[in-house]
Order: C-alpha cells, then sequence, then structure tokens
C-alpha cells in the first residue's frame, strides 16, 4: 500500500466490498462513433447505479481526452489517473475518487496528458479484475474507435452496453463494434438523443428502425433532452434526481441491468396536435 | 401557414426513410465485406458444381445477398435448362447381366436429351 495521502474526500480507507466474496460485474460503454453520449451514459448509470445502493467504480478508459472527472463534478478532486495506478506510481486508493453526490460511487480518472497507446492491455485487464473484487459494478467508458483504447477499455469487461444514436452513422459504428465484440459481451443496447418531435415527422429514424437493423437487446431509450446540457454544464448528472423522463429512463437502465423487471423501454412521443387530431384521428 | 405547407411538402420524402434505406444497403455491404471478383469466382464454382447435375442457364445466373437477422445469405437463382441423367455409379455386379443392361441405359440417356419426356 502507499503511503501517499488520500484525495480530499476519501477520508475513510476507500473501498472494500463488505463480507461477500462474489466479484463485482465490469461493463464497458462503448459506441464506434464519437459524441454519441457514452461518458454521458456512463455518469448517469453509475449514478442510478449508486443511488440504488450498489458500490460502483467508473474507470475512464479514454485515455488524453478526460471527461467523465467534468460530468461528475470531480475535476477539482482528481489527484492520481489509472496510468499512475498501472505505473505503480499511485495505489488504487490514492487515485479513487469518491464522488461528491452518491455514496459509494468512485471514479478512476483517464490520464489526461498521455496517449493511449501507452496502456498496456494485461495490466488494465487486471486493474479491472482487482476493482471487481471491491466493487458491484466496475463501468469502463471507453474511447471512441476501434483501436488500442477500445481494445484496452474492453480488456477487462464482461459486459458491454453500446450506445447508438438514431443515425446512419452511429448505427453503422454500433452494428461494427458489436461484430468485433462477438456473443462474449452480450452486448445490451442504449439509444441515445431521440428525439420523439423528428421521429414523428418522419426526419428521424425511430427507436424501432434502430432496433430492428442492430437487433440487441433494448437496455435503454434516452431523449434529447436540453436539462442534459445544463446538468454536465453543472458537472451534476441529471441521474441525481429522479424527476422527468430522461431521469427516470436513466434509473429504469440501472434497475435493468440489477436484474429488475422493468416495462420495456420508450419515450413518450409528442400528443398529437389540433390538425393532426382533425386530419389523421380516423388512420390512428 | 408556411409551417402547414412545409410539412405538406416535406411529408413526400421522409428523412428517415432515406436513412433507413442506406443504412440498409450499407450494412450489407460491410457484413459481406467481399470483392466482386469474389463473388464472380463463387458464381462460377457454384455452376461448376451444379453442372454436374443438371444443365444451368450460364447467361441468367442472379446471385445476391440478403440481410437475415445478424447474418448474411447468399441467394443464387440458377435457371435450369434440363435435368442431366446422373451417371451410374458402375457398382460390381454379376458380370453376366450388368454389359447388356449398361448399353440400353446409354441408349436411353441420349435419347432423353432430345427428347425428355421420354425418358419418364
Amino acid at each position: 500500500m502507499h503511503a501517499l495521502t488520500h484525495t480530499a474526500t476519501a477520508t475513510e480507507p476507500a473501498v472494500t466490498r463488505g463480507e461477500t466474496t462474489k466479484l463485482g460485474r465490469a461493463i464497458v460503454v462503448t459506441s464506434g462513433k464519437g459524441g454519441v453520449g457514452k461518458t454521458t451514459t456512463t455518469a448517469n448509470l453509475g449514478t442510478a447505479l449508486a443511488q440504488r445502493g450498489a458500490r460502483v467504480a467508473l474507470v475512464d478508459a479514454d485515455i488524453g481526452l478526460r471527461n467523465l472527472d467534468i460530468l461528475l463534478g470531480l475535476e477539482n478532486r482528481v489527484q492520481y489517473h489509472v496510468l499512475d495506478v498501472l505505473d505503480e506510481n499511485a495505489s488504487l486508493d490514492d487515485a479513487l475518487v469518491a464522488d461528491k453526490h452518491s455514496d459509494g460511487l468512485y471514479l478512476l480518472a483517464a490520464a489526461q496528458s498521455r496517449e493511449k497507446e501507452e496502456v498496456d492491455t494485461e495490466k488494465m485487464r487486471a486493474l479491472v479484475a482487482s476493482l471487481r473484487e471491491r466493487f458491484d459494478y466496475v463501468i469502463i467508458d471507453s474511447p471512441a474507435g476501434i483501436e488500442k483504447g477500445f481494445k484496452n477499455a474492453v480488456a477487462g469487461a464482461q459486459e458491454a452496453i453500446v450506445v447508438c444514436t438514431p443515425e446512419v452513422s452511429a448505427v453503422r459504428d454500433v452494428d461494427r463494434v458489436v461484430g468485433l465484440l462477438g456473443n462474449r459481451f452480450r452486448p445490451q443496447l442504449v439509444i441515445n438523443r431521440v428525439r420523439p418531435q423528428l421521429v414523428k415527422k418522419g426526419t428521424m429514424l425511430s427507436v424501432e428502425d434502430v432496433d430492428a437493423f442492430l437487433r440487441l437487446p433494448l437496455l435503454g431509450v434516452i431523449a434529447d433532452e436540453p436539462q442534459i446540457i445544463v446538468t454536465t454544464n453543472r458537472g451534476e448528472p441529471l441521474a441525481l434526481s429522479r424527476d422527468g423522463q430522461t431521469a427516470n429512463a436513466y434509473h429504469a437502465i440501472a434497475a435493468r441491468i440489477a436484474g429488475e423487471d422493468v416495462p420495456a423501454p420508450r419515450v413518450e412521443m409528442p400528443k398529437p396536435t389540433l390538425f393532426e387530431r382533425l386530419f389523421r384521428g380516423g388512420r390512428a | 401557414m408556411i409551417e402547414f405547407l412545409r410539412r405538406f411538402l416535406s411529408a413526400a420524402s421522409p428523412s428517415a426513410s432515406t436513412a433507413k434505406e442506406r443504412l440498409r444497403l450499407v450494412l450489407m455491404t460491410d457484413h459481406l465485406a467481399l470483392g466482386p471478383e469474389i463473388v464472380d469466382a463463387m458464381k462460377r464454382d457454384l455452376v461448376d458444381v451444379i453442372s454436374r447435375h443438371v444443365e444451368v442457364d450460364r447467361e441468367k445466373i442472379e446471385v445476391t445477398f440478403e440481410r437475415q437477422d445478424r447474418a448474411i445469405a447468399l441467394l443464387a437463382n440458377i435457371p435450369i435448362l434440363s435435368v442431366r441423367r446422373p451417371e451410374p455409379p458402375a457398382p460390381p455386379a454379376p458380370p453376366a447381366v450388368r454389359p447388356r443392361r449398361k448399353r440400353s441405359r446409354r441408349r436411353r440417356t441420349t435419347a432423353s436429351a432430345a427428347e425428355p419426356a421420354a425418358a419418364t
């Protein structure tokens, strides 16, 4: 164990997972394409799982482009990062940052001034394995792409969540990533940034369309919600509250991950306008 | 009023269906990852194998690929012109009777090529 001091909040020796010897679940969040909401999904899923009382470690595997700390509002508390641990410059306890808002939620930040190629895949696998001994869930936020960063993020995981938006390029990339993952990770799908108004107009692929192409178990559907921007600005994940459709969608994902039987995910479609009710009422 | 008109105009070609069609094609080719020369070679080999048993119309062969669940299926449409008589495998049999039967069989085969109905 290292003699270095703990981060400001981790006053107690950070993380021991009670008496159970059962290993936690390591889940990688990935997508192929960038900017579809992997990090937002990771932050909110981690928050929602922790709110359920689980012990959760979030690992930012996007080496060189650290972001998960920002979304959680922990950027000022990060002292050591994942490469410090892999290089044995810091212990896991030193590097794990306790979340401000949710008990049981910890972050292992990415290295900002390093490169993905520097990470040793086997070391990464071992790190995730040791996190699984201490946490119920280890959620790994994968970088975009399918190169070494992705491979390292996937290395220690047993399950995968793939995040897709209703766009041709995003669906194609998810399809490719799922092909690379194979059956071993039992990938489940989160469809992000759905805009019901546009789906209704026929200008956006619907959840059903995306689902039909990818044919993956549907874990959740998240609407494109302005509030997400606000929560990102503040560093307070939306899933901290239970108000509103989107926050609840994240809690439903967490429940589904935990094995609860939750009704099928969907977004509320906009109510028909007066015009539509008059002219299309008979057809619907 | 402008919004009203725009809605009518845009309803003509909703871009989601364009996206769907593009996605369908792009995924199909992604899954295939087969060059046209491989497809041609496959077509040739298929025809060679099938031609051993039936006479096929080499000009009208269509080989397409279709997505089924997460796999791709190869669909070959190969028009058959006529059924070739299967060549008897000539099993070792009592030599006394065999030669005569063989000869008659061969004659029948040639006849059937000219007039297929007679064979059956």
